[in-house]
């Protein structure tokens, strides 16, 4: 029956019969279209599945294997990958690659029986095989030294692997589904309709109340405040259609106009589905618990970085307590008197100047790159001792962030990284 | 003005002076006041004791300056009592004074220090124009070694050290006053390191032929000589005769002035003149009166061969290692070769008696040292520890916190400190922190603020 399948698929017309055999296009769920599969390319097919044929031993473990082979379909490059054997030269030029739906469910059986198969190597349990287990088996069995990550073999579900790609958007025809298709950008089209269908409908609704004497300017129960509009890329990603950076602009206009409306909560879920919340910045700092060593007395540690300088510390809670850093005391490490204000303004602004014993180690970088790191590793240590407020204000002091600047590469053909050589006229 | 200084106490009608008169009927005013401002300051913790104890010791010292019979040691029972003494005279100065400062005439300081203050230091006392050393711990031993000492024995060496900018130099200045205050010979090198390096005009030795003179530097430390020990020159003669060339030379029985003043007009000859110099007081400096009369508690009358001496070289380091002066032939000069450091290195074995040999190391301005270093061995060497060895050694640490908070008041009372943070106790503890109770980071610190 595969075969059959395969011997019907021959020409373009006959793979958009297959493709169409599926159900309609159904909000964005992505229907594969064979289309563009080039029948030229299928002796080179040929020859290169019988090259690698017997080259990999996780796709010889799969079940399907032949089936694959008889139906002709470009094996997914990355599916298992093997590199560079999988990308010739022909097949690169035939553009992009794009797959039916059916493909598609059939990668998928083919990788879950494969997940089984490869717990049973593994002498795992093929019911508890998550994706973890999957890396860490196929880091085993195919160990790989090539420099580049996405060049080692990977083992994934199709999903991650195959790109999203557009529903076939005509008939047995040849007329388009939409009425916007020959717009040229039915999808973004389609969606500034729906957003002024929506904002219409507000207002209606908004004129029936103020006729009614029920309106209220306040009613305006959403918070909106802490999201973000879709930008331009991810919504390129929804539609599944480019869009420019002034449809984008416009997009927002719309969207921005419907959320002014004040009953615009009606519409509330068809809002959000456009728009972000952004993360709530983590305002809780973690601290570490505080320890005791031997004599009983409190001590945290931690570290700290800036530029190249690494930076351990251990404050203890004891007032006569002096600082050491690498072993030295720090008024002869740090001869500059801004560094050691670095060093001091932690324990300053907790208000703990005096109370504690710093030992400290710090590598690499400068000598304002150390202080840096030094501070930083002692802000994190202090957590341990203040109280939840005050890690809250250290937070927004800025000392819990590290700093991430970093010395910027030097150029070719320049002298340094933004300085230019002396320009001599010849 | 010798004996103003080392008698303040008494009446200003036994006194003649006027000057001395002044500064007896205004001084003890000063504590007074320093009280009242001073318990402003002090944290709550110290305010009750200090209360009790001042107040009454204020009260009491008012009352017997009316009957003109101050007794100098009138012990200080607080811990922590103002930063200012009375007592100007090393000699009385003991446990009770450390931490508080003590105030030098300025004429003393001209005439016992024409360079011999730290630079630091010298700045301070322009500025605050008046020269107050605070008492310290090492000073204070030294001194009371220094009275107890058998002068009739060998030279004993007092070797100061400490890590960088604690008070090495001013603690030794300190002791000098109390030798110069006891009429003492004072033979004071403020920086042995100038004498082996940056030197500008090295001539070979007409007196011996493998050694350097430099002329410059033994101009200036006869110079110095000259006005510190005004008085000995006259009275001490000298014990050969000293031919400086064919036609020049000095008779037997001349007095020490002749052969200065000599130094200081043919310069060729100067350093050679600091040689002979250092060899007279040597040899006469326990004298046969002294090294028969043993330890004496009363001061040493001026004679021929009656007096004490007191060597005093900071930078002693320099005088062991290398230099960075070349000869000739480019090759390194060694500090035996420099006339200058030669014969300061033969003052500095204790084989002459009737005197003390105080010596500071100095890191700063030492060559080929690593900057940590700052212990004896270290600096100075496998050579010199050996032939210094026996000495005393004295270590000045950083400021404690009664020292702290004495010069913290000092700096206020100056009104140095002008920061309006510099008052509150979060101020001083964020000074406290950078400065790391270290006497120099300190000064540097608050001359900014």
């Amino acid at each position: 029956m595969k075969q059959q399948k395969a011997c019907s698929s021959v020409g373009v017309a006959s793979a958009r019969i297959v493709a169409l055999a599926e159900p309609p296009p159904c909000g964005h769920a992505p229907v594969y279209d064979l289309t563009d599969m080039a029948a030229s390319s299928r002796a080179a097919m040929k020859s290169f599945l019988r090259r690698c044929g017997h080259c990999w031993s996780v796709t010889k473990a799969l079940p399907s294997e032949k089936a694959v082979l008889q139906l002709n379909h470009v094996i997914p490059a990355r599916w298992v990958s093997s590199g560079a054997v999988f990308l010739q030269k022909n097949l690169a030029a035939a553009g992009p690659e794009k797959f039916t739906l059916e493909f598609i469910k059939k990668q998928i059986e083919e990788f879950n029986i494969g997940q089984r198969h490869l717990a049973n190597i593994m002498g795992e349990d093929p019911e508890s095989f998550t994706q973890e287990d999957i890396d860490r088996s196929i880091e085993y069995l195919f160990p790989s030294g090539l420099f580049d990550k996405r060049a080692r073999p990977v083992m994934k579900h199709p999903d991650l692997i195959f790109p999203k790609q557009r529903a076939v958007q005509w008939d047995q025809d040849g007329r388009p589904f939409h009425f916007l298709f020959y717009t040229g950008k039915q999808s973004y089209y389609s969606l500034m309709h729906d957003i002024l269908g929506k904002v219409l409908s507000v207002e209606r609704y908004q004129d029936r109340m103020r006729s009614k004497d029920l309106f209220t300017q306040e009613s305006k129960p959403m918070s909106m405040s802490g999201g973000r509009w879709l930008s331009k890329e991810e919504l390129e990603e929804v539609l599944v259609e480019p869009m420019s950076d002034h449809d984008h602009a416009r997009f927002l206009q719309l969207m921005d106009r419907l959320l002014s409306l004040p009953y615009c909560s009606l519409e509330e879920e068809f809002i959000w589905r456009y728009r972000k919340q952004l993360a709530v910045q983590s305002t809780k700092e973690l601290a570490q618990p505080l320890q005791l060593d031997q004599e009983g007395v409190a001590f945290s540690s931690a570290q700290g970085r800036r530029k190249t300088a690494r930076a351990t510390v251990q404050v203890r809670d004891i007032s006569s307590g002096t600082i050491l850093i690498n072993g030295v005391n720090y008024l002869r490490y740090f001869t500059s008197l801004q560094d050691r204000q670095e060093l001091m303004f932690p324990l300053q602004f907790v208000g703990r100047l005096g109370r504690h014993a710093v030992e400290g180690t710090v590598s690499g970088g400068g000598h304002s790159a150390q202080a840096g790191a030094l501070r930083l590793a002692i802000s994190r240590a202090l957590l341990s001792f203040v109280s939840e407020s005050e890690r809250e204000s250290m937070r927004q002091a800025g000392l819990l962030t590290s700093d991430p600047r970093i010395k910027e590469r030097k150029k070719p053909g320049q002298a340094g990284a933004r300085k230019k050589f002396t320009w001599n006229k010849r | 003005m010798r004996t103003s200084t080392s008698l303040p106490h008494i009446a200003p009608n036994q006194n003649g002076d006027v000057h001395t008169t002044n500064a007896v009927t205004e001084r003890p005013k000063k504590p007074v006041q320093f009280l009242i401002m001073a318990l402003h300051r002090l944290s709550l913790r110290l305010r009750q004791t200090v209360t009790q104890t001042r107040a009454l010791h204020g009260s009491g010292r008012g009352q017997q300056l009316g009957s003109a019979a101050v007794e100098p040691e009138l012990p200080v029972r607080s811990e922590h009592a103002i930063f200012r003494t009375t007592e100007g005279d090393p000699a009385h100065h003991s446990e009770q004074h450390l931490g508080q400062h003590y105030t030098l005439p300025p004429a003393t300081v001209r005439t016992l220090f024409p360079q011999g203050l730290p630079p630091r230091f010298q700045l301070q006392v322009k500025t605050f124009n008046e020269c107050s050393v605070m008492v310290r711990e090492p000073a204070v031993e030294i001194i009371s070694h220094l009275k107890r000492a058998d002068y009739s024995k060998p030279a004993i060496r007092y070797l100061l050290y400490g890590e960088r900018g604690t008070g090495k130099s001013l603690s030794l200045c300190h002791a000098l006053n109390y030798c110069s205050n006891q009429g003492w010979v004072i033979l004071h090198v403020p920086d042995a390191h100038l004498w082996v390096k940056n030197c500008s005009e090295l001539l070979p030795s007409s007196f011996h032929s493998s050694r350097f003179d430099q002329p410059i530097q033994a101009v200036q430390w006869l110079r110095n000589f000259r006005v510190t020990n005004e008085h000995f020159l006259s009275k001490i003669k000298t014990t050969r005769r000293y031919v400086w060339n064919k036609r020049e030379s000095t008779e037997e029985g001349q007095t020490l002035r002749e052969i200065v003043e000599h130094g200081l007009s043919r310069v060729k000859n100067s350093s050679d003149v600091v040689g002979v110099v250092l060899r007279e007081l040597r040899l006469q400096a326990g004298g046969p009166a002294s090294s028969a009369g043993g330890p004496e508690e009363e001061k040493v009358e001026e004679g021929q061969g009656r007096f004490r001496l007191a060597v005093a070289v900071d930078g002693t380091n320099a005088l062991w290692g290398q230099t960075t002066l070349k000869k000739e032939d480019k090759t390194p000069i060694a500090p035996e070769e420099l006339t200058l450091a030669y014969n300061l290195k033969k003052m500095l074995k204790n084989d002459w008696c009737g005197g003390a040999i105080i010596a500071a190391l100095s890191k700063t301005g030492s060559l080929f040292t690593p900057s940590s270093a700052y212990l004896p061995q270290e600096l100075l060497g496998e050579e010199g520890f050996v032939s210094l060895e026996p000495f005393l050694p004295v270590p000045v640490p950083v400021y404690d916190e009664k020292e702290f908070e004495s010069c913290y008041q000092y700096y206020i009372d100056r009104n140095w400190l002008q920061h309006e943070q510099s008052r509150t106790e979060e101020g001083k503890k964020e000074v406290i922190f950078l400065s790391n109770r270290n006497p120099a980071v300190l000064e540097r610190l608050c001359a900014s603020l």
